[in-house]
This record gives structure tokens, sequence and C-alpha cells, in this order.
């Protein structure tokens, strides 16, 4: 991780992959905090892990089939309620596809 | 009422049910405690007036009718504002949430409601509960109720502040890296992270699924060990809830430590620079060995690198968790001029500058030609931390280390330092890596009058060692009687 250290082209290219967006100011300020971090970040290069398993779950757990039954769920318009816009029972968003 | 607002929760449970007390009188004057104090202390973002005395109406009904009351019935609980709660706003004090009214109620909410307990309100949090000072709440800052100027901890500081200062008896928070120790450390209460899966999360807004908890928080380990009582146990809407047999809490508190093995991470205590937490801890420790308990050396050597882990995995996670949030179904939007400008411009203003930090982290961590390098490299490593505590769990029932490597820091004194704000989660953060149960209690009072946390760690599901140890440490050298200096 010797080149882990990011740049501000790096931070404004992963900003855009998480659908943020910096302004100059705040992206110059993102690229010192975590190159901070990063940088901190490499003393794991110290342990060679090459041989060690990872462990995405700490506690080992299968997952069990259930029975696939239909439920009640909550009321459509209690949800509607919450959304910013909705429109005939559903999400409204901005157009997405033009349509002749 | 006597005691009042110090009594317990057993105390008012006895009270509502033998009559001395009603609901709606126990109920009303904590209401209007957290009323009065919340504006010096900012411990909750909403209380819930009318929905606190209707659940406290329907508890004096329920005695009046002579039916059978619940293990919590008539007291008041503070909860963390990321607990979905129906019909009450829950803003995990972000600006993206708006005056999100989720329409259910979260499974430790209806476990409670079941048990009689009183909803007061909904606390403050570091925002999605990403911080260690509720500094990063986008609401306002929690005040430690021992010294105002100094934090609560976090990311659970509204609940700890509300119990420490006597504003409920109970209050739940969630842990994902030490949310619930490190703020009940710093107020000077008891709080237990169970083990992953001992708590159902559905209804809990996700951070970093494979490492979230919920846990209770309270004045006496005793009356933390009820709480767990109540919202333990398998539920199938929750894919990691173990199904399994929740413990006896409660009755563990009375059990005491005659054989315990305590581990004690030596090179660990003799590393800390402040010599108040580390008084704190040899005066549990001795505690513990008057009564009964044997101290074995343990060893954790790859702790230390517990705070790169976490940060890489906890924001991978939460890259991934907080891409729901986008100005479509609820929350706030700030409309764009396409679908991807209303996402960007949405989250840019919604979120605040540390999960916007966390999110940006995680994201490079999972990002093509970094994957590896950093994110699979941390959870090699996570696999390490787990071996150093199997082993320790050889010859020891229990791991004990500080909660925090200094009692509660000033408010303002970490927050131009993201990293420094991250090096102060380094005891807490090992066992949530691994899933290990935990708790925090006090064990004294630093020089200026601060409170100190002891951290008791246990095998996944052991919680109820954790209360047979917590207990004995709180006879030891607990702050259960002593107030808050702040309030006077």
């Amino acid at each position: 991780m010797a080149d882990a250290k990011i740049t501000f082209e790096q931070v404004l290219h992963v900003a855009k992959l998480a659908r943020l967006t910096l302004s100059d100011e705040e992206a110059r300020q993102m690229q010192e905090q975590l190159d901070a971090i990063l940088g901190y970040m490499e003393g794991l290069d110290e342990l060679d892990v090459s041989d060690v398993p990872p462990t995405f779950h700490s506690i080992p757990m299968d997952a069990p089939m259930r029975p696939d039954v239909p439920e009640r769920c909550s009321d459509r318009s209690e949800i509607l309620e919450q959304a910013p816009e909705s429109q005939s029972g559903g999400f409204a968003v901005p157009l997405v596809l033009e349509v002749e | 009422m006597s005691d009042f607002p110090w009594q317990s929760a057993f105390e008012i449970r006895d009270q509502v049910a033998g009559g001395s007390a009603s609901a709606i009188e126990v109920t009303r004057a904590y209401l209007a405690r957290a009323e009065a104090l919340n504006p010096k202390l900012s411990c909750f973002l909403t209380i819930d007036h009318e929905g606190a005395l209707a659940a406290a109406a329907q508890v004096d009904r329920a005695r009046d009718a002579g039916e059978d009351l619940g293990p919590l019935a008539g007291v008041p609980i503070a909860l963390k504002d990321n607990l979905c709660t129906r019909g009450v706003r829950t803003t995990c004090a972000s600006q993206i949430l708006g005056e999100y009214i989720p329409p259910y109620d979260a499974h430790v909410v209806e476990a409670l409601r079941a048990s009689g307990a009183v909803i007061l309100g909904k606390t403050n949090l570091d925002e999605f509960a990403m911080g260690s000072s509720n500094e990063n709440s986008s609401f306002a800052n929690v005040h430690n109720p021992w010294a105002l100027d100094r934090a609560p901890g976090g990311s659970s500081g509204g609940s700890a502040c509300a119990a420490a200062a006597g504003l409920a008896p109970l209050a739940l928070g969630s842990d994902t890296g030490g949310s619930v120790r490190q703020p009940a450390a710093f107020c000077g209460i008891t709080a237990i992270k169970p083990t992953y899966g001992r708590v159902s999360r559905y209804g809990l807004v996700a951070f970093a699924s494979s490492l979230d908890q919920i846990g209770p928080m309270a004045r006496s380990v005793r009356e933390a060990s009820q709480l767990l009582q109540v919202i333990a146990g398998h539920d199938r809407r929750d894919a990691t809830s173990a199904d399994r047999q929740t413990g006896q809490y409660v009755a563990a508190c009375d059990r005491g430590v005659k054989g315990l093995r305590v581990g004690v991470v030596r090179d660990l205590l003799d590393g800390l620079q402040d010599a108040d937490v580390r008084a704190g801890v040899e005066a549990a420790l001795s505690a513990l060995e008057k009564e009964g308990a044997t101290l074995v050396d343990v060893s954790l050597p790859h702790a230390k690198h517990a705070v790169s882990v976490y940060y890489l995995i906890a924001t991978a996670e939460a890259s991934s968790n907080l891409a729901r949030f986008d100005g479509i179904r609820y929350g706030l939007r700030v409309p764009g001029e396409d679908l991807t400008e209303t996402y960007t411009k949405t989250r840019a203003q919604g979120f605040g500058p540390e999960v916007r930090r966390r999110i940006m982290l995680g994201t490079y961590a999972l990002s093509a030609g970094y994957y590896d390098a950093f994110y699979l490299k941390a959870q090699r490593v996570r696999t390490l931390i787990r071996r150093d505590y199997d082993t320790a769990f050889e010859s020891c029932d229990v791991v004990c280390t500080p909660t925090t490597p200094t009692p509660a820091f000033a408010l303002g004194e970490k927050t131009s330092n993201p990293l420094d704000m991250y090096l102060a989660d380094i005891f807490t953060l090992p066992p949530s890596l691994a899933g290990l149960a935990a708790i925090s209690t006090p064990c004294g009072l630093s020089a200026s009058g601060l409170p100190i946390g002891l951290q008791l760690v246990a095998p996944p599901f052991e919680e109820e060692v954790l209360c047979s140890a917590g207990q004995v440490v709180e006879g030891g050298c607990g702050l259960v009687g002593s107030r808050p200096a702040a309030l006077d």
C-alpha cells in the first residue's frame, strides 16, 4: 500500500462514484483528511496476511430457509406519505427516458 | 414518588405496580424534567409528550384492571434517534431524513411497548451514529452532565446523557465500534454491547451491518441487565438474529465472581498515559480479586491495528448502506436537472461532513484497484484480531481493559482532526470486530471529577458473565449514588 495516498483527481472520481458533489474547497480538505487517514492505515503493511482467510461475519451463521408465505406489509399510502413526491400510487422521479 | 429523579427502573415499576405512584404521575414528572433540562443538555431531539402519556395511561388502566404488568411497566425510557418509532419522527440527527416518520416500530421498540415501558422521546446522536463525541449531530451538541464543556461521547451521547442526568432511568443506544460503551464511560453509566446477533436490528437504521448491535444503557448494571432481558432474543425479520436461548441477565447480577478468570491485557494497561484511568482499572481489578476472581495476563497483539481495520470495514459497509438515501422514497430531495443530479445534490446537502468523509473512505476502499489492498486486507486482519480473543479465552473468562484511554475530552478538542478522534476508539473496536459481548461500567472518578469506564469482554453469547462481573465492579468502585456535578 506504499502508493496508497490519494490524489485530488482520485477524490473527485470517488465522489462521483459515491454520488456526492464536492466543491473544490471541500475536495481539497477531503483529500488532506483522507490522506492522513490512509497514511495511518499503511501500518497494516507490517502484517503478511496473504494466508489468513478474511472474516466477513464475526459470528458463524448460516442463512436458514423459511416458508415463503405472503403477509400484509405496511399500508401503501402511509409509505407514500413519506415520499418527497408521489403520483398515481408510486414514487415520482425526474424524467429518466424521453418518450415520443 | 421517592428519590425522584434518581429512582431505579425496579423502584419505579414497584411503585406503579403497588399503586403508590401512577405511571401518568411518573411520566409527567420525567417529561417536565426533560423539558426543563434539555435546553442545557440537548440530549433529546424529540420529546414525545403525547405518546408517553398515552403509554402511561395504558399501564395505569392495565393495573386498575388487575392485568399482569410487564417487567418495565411505567418505566420511562429514552431511545436513540436511529431506532424507528411508528408515528414519531426518526432523524438519525441528519438533514437527509428531514421529518421522516417511520410507518413501523423497530423490534426493540415493540419489545419495550410490550414490557410496559414508557418511551419519553428520541435522543441526539452523531449523524447516522458516526462519531465519538456527538459533535456530528446536525442539530446540536450534547453536553456531558458531569462537566458541561466536555463531550458526552458518541455516538449514543444523547442516550448516555439522558440516563446520567436523571432524565430517564433507562435508555437504548446502538454500538458499531463502541457507541454505547464509550458514551457510557464518559457519562458515568453502564452500557452493554450484546453479542452480534443477540438483539434484532429490525428497525435500526443501518450503519455497518457486520458490526451494528443495539445496547441497553442505565445508571446501574442491574437495570442495564433488565433492559437486555427485555430486548434480547430471536427475530426472523433480522437475518443475522441468532436463534438461541437468551440468558438470565438480572439473576446473573447476583452470582458473584468466585473462580472467575479475568484476563488483564498487561502491556496495554502499562502503556496507558492517563494515570487516573490506570488507577480506575486497578481499583476494578482489586474489587474483582477481593470477591474471588483470579487475574491472568493475556495479550491481544493485533488490537493495535483495530482502528485501521475498523475504519476500513465500517466505512465500506456504510458507503453501501447509505446508498439508499437518494431523495426518492423518503426524506430530503434537492431537485436537479436530471436523476443523477437529484441524487448528488440531495446527498451533498443532506449529509454532514463526517458522514461524507466516511462514505468517501468506504467507497475508495471498495473501488476497483483498491479492494484487495484495503477492504480485503482489513477483513484478513480482522481474523487475526478474532484469533487473539480465541487464544485469550483459553486462559480466561473475561478480558478487561479500560473503555477509553482518557476520561471525557473537551467539546471541540478533536473536531479539527478526524484521525485523532478515531484513535480514541482503540479499546472498544477490537471486541466489535470480533462480534463479542462487552460491558462498560464506571470504575471511579478522575482527579478532576470525570467518570472512568471499565470494559469487560466475554465470548459470544456469554453476556451473563458480564452482568455478574459488572455488578462486582459496581459494588467495589462504581458510581451508583454519585450525581453528575454540573447539574447542581
